[in-house]
């Protein structure tokens, strides 16, 4: 016979186990029955996210199957998703994510659409911690400042206006915020530039892969 | 003996207010109350877990010894806030990424480790049910309005991003309360702002029962012996 204290010790332990195993189960449940909807609703929020970059009928194929990982100091030095947008299987544009490192309070991620002629065909901010009231008017939801980036490309304005007024830009700067707008405006230059640099590169990628634009070619015929 | 419905809902939503009162699970009420959405997100999922975590832990009150009936009930309650998680991944995406980390941090909000201990261990179930909606909700309710005065403050709106919780239909529920030009009061959506607006609800809810309380004496001037006080608390923990 176990002594007195042993026993308890066994019984809470089997106790906790029991517990263990019924809290896993439950969790495991509703993982299984949630997984299939959290895929769908993150990819749909994605789609909803790249689809305000480009405009709706300049590409044909679901960009997301069409997705880059890309690495590039003028990109921010981190491996990134870009995405190819294509019509009738040829490339139309693309969308590359890009990190501006000297925001107000850390780092900014923000997205590019351009288009296949170097224009910029939109532009958001996806994440950032920019003071609320202040720097936070680079999102689209407080202030419509992001607009002023389409249809601008790397010779219009010219080298030495991309930049915010205060610079002597051509792009506003918010009373009281400068710095958050300045490494916006200068990160979306740099993805210009990369673009500038890579883009038959790039697009050489989408030919490259014609399992993701068959789809496209399929949808155009 | 078990309190009555009436004394539980009492309790839950005035007397002992978990946010006003008890001032329990500071923390999310702070940091998600800057808009009216994310405060009625983030309580309606408080209060799911708090009800169903004191359901659960009043059915297996007699299975579990002191021993190990902490452990058991994070157990139960880390579980839950998983599947609500999971849950608000599936339906409510855009809003399960505005309020991040909060989410998985109801686990650790005091206030449903509080009520399972405090009441849950010790009464029946529909009554320990009753007990977490009636918290959860008074918590939610106090969320909701120091969300709006935030917003109202800080961006001059009101109901705004509805769609977040809602559905598209929800989008124009958007009140402009003082008009397109309102600057903001900038201070209201930061965090000190929802230190002063806390602590002004708490001033104003401890006037309202001073006025009561008053008015009780004059009509019946039996005295009581004060009820004792515990440090952390801006009123008469029971």
């Amino acid at each position: 016979m176990l002594p007195e204290m042993s026993r308890s010790m066994l019984r809470n332990a089997l106790i906790l186990g029991l517990f263990a195993v019924a809290t896993v189960g439950l969790v495991t449940i509703v993982q299984q029955a949630t997984a299939e909807r959290i895929e769908v609703a993150a990819r749909e929020a994605q789609i909803r996210a790249l689809a305000e970059v480009l405009p709706a009928g300049s590409y044909d194929n679901h960009l997301l199957d069409n997705a880059l990982q890309l690495n590039d100091a003028l990109l921010g030095d981190r491996t990134l998703p870009a995405y190819l947008a294509l019509k009738d299987g040829q490339p139309s544009g693309i969308i590359l994510q890009a990190i501006a490192p000297d925001g107000y309070s850390g780092s900014i991620h923000v997205l590019v659409g351009i288009g296949s002629d170097g224009r910029l065909a939109g532009v958001r901010v996806l994440s950032h911690k920019e003071t609320p009231g202040l720097g936070d008017k680079i999102e689209l939801a407080k202030s419509p400042w992001v607009l002023a980036f389409v249809g601008k490309s790397l010779q219009d304005p010219d080298e030495a206006h991309w930049g915010v007024k205060k610079d002597q830009g051509v792009f506003d700067q918010f009373a009281g915020a400068t710095v958050t707008p300045r490494a916006v405006v200068k990160a979306v230059h740099r993805a210009l530039q990369y673009f500038d640099a890579h883009k038959n590169e790039l697009f050489a990628r989408a030919a490259a892969a014609p399992t993701a634009s068959a789809p496209a070619e399929e949808r155009a015929q | 003996m078990s309190p009555s419905y009436r004394e539980i809902a009492v309790n839950g939503l005035w007397k002992n207010n978990p946010g006003l009162v008890q001032l329990l699970g500071l923390c999310p009420l702070l940091g998600t109350s800057n808009s009216t959405v994310n405060a009625l997100g983030l309580g309606l999922a408080t209060a799911l877990v708090l009800t169903c975590s004191n359901a659960a832990v009043s059915l297996i009150r007699g299975v579990t010894q002191t021993a190990v009936r902490l452990p058991a009930f994070v157990m139960i309650i880390a579980a839950l806030t998983t599947c609500i998680e999971l849950l608000m991944q599936a339906f409510t995406y855009e809003l399960y990424q505005i309020l991040g980390i909060f989410i998985p941090l109801i686990t650790t909000n005091c206030i449903i480790l509080g009520r399972a201990d405090a009441f849950a261990a010790r009464h029946g179930t529909a009554r320990s049910a009753f007990d977490g909606l009636m918290m959860g909700v008074g918590f939610g309710l106090v969320l909701v309005t120091l969300g709006a005065i935030r917003e109202l403050l800080g961006s001059g709106t009101l109901l705004a991003n509805m769609q977040l919780l809602f559905g598209p239909s929800a989008a124009n529920w958007r009140i402009e309360v003082f008009g397109s030009d309102y600057k903001g009061f900038l201070l209201a959506i930061l965090p000190p702002g929802a230190f002063l607006v806390l602590g002004l609800l708490i001033a104003a809810k401890n006037i309202l029962d001073e006025r009561a309380e008053a008015r009780a004496r004059a009509l019946a001037p039996a005295p009581e012996p004060a009820p004792s006080r515990r440090v952390r608390v801006t009123g008469v923990i029971e």
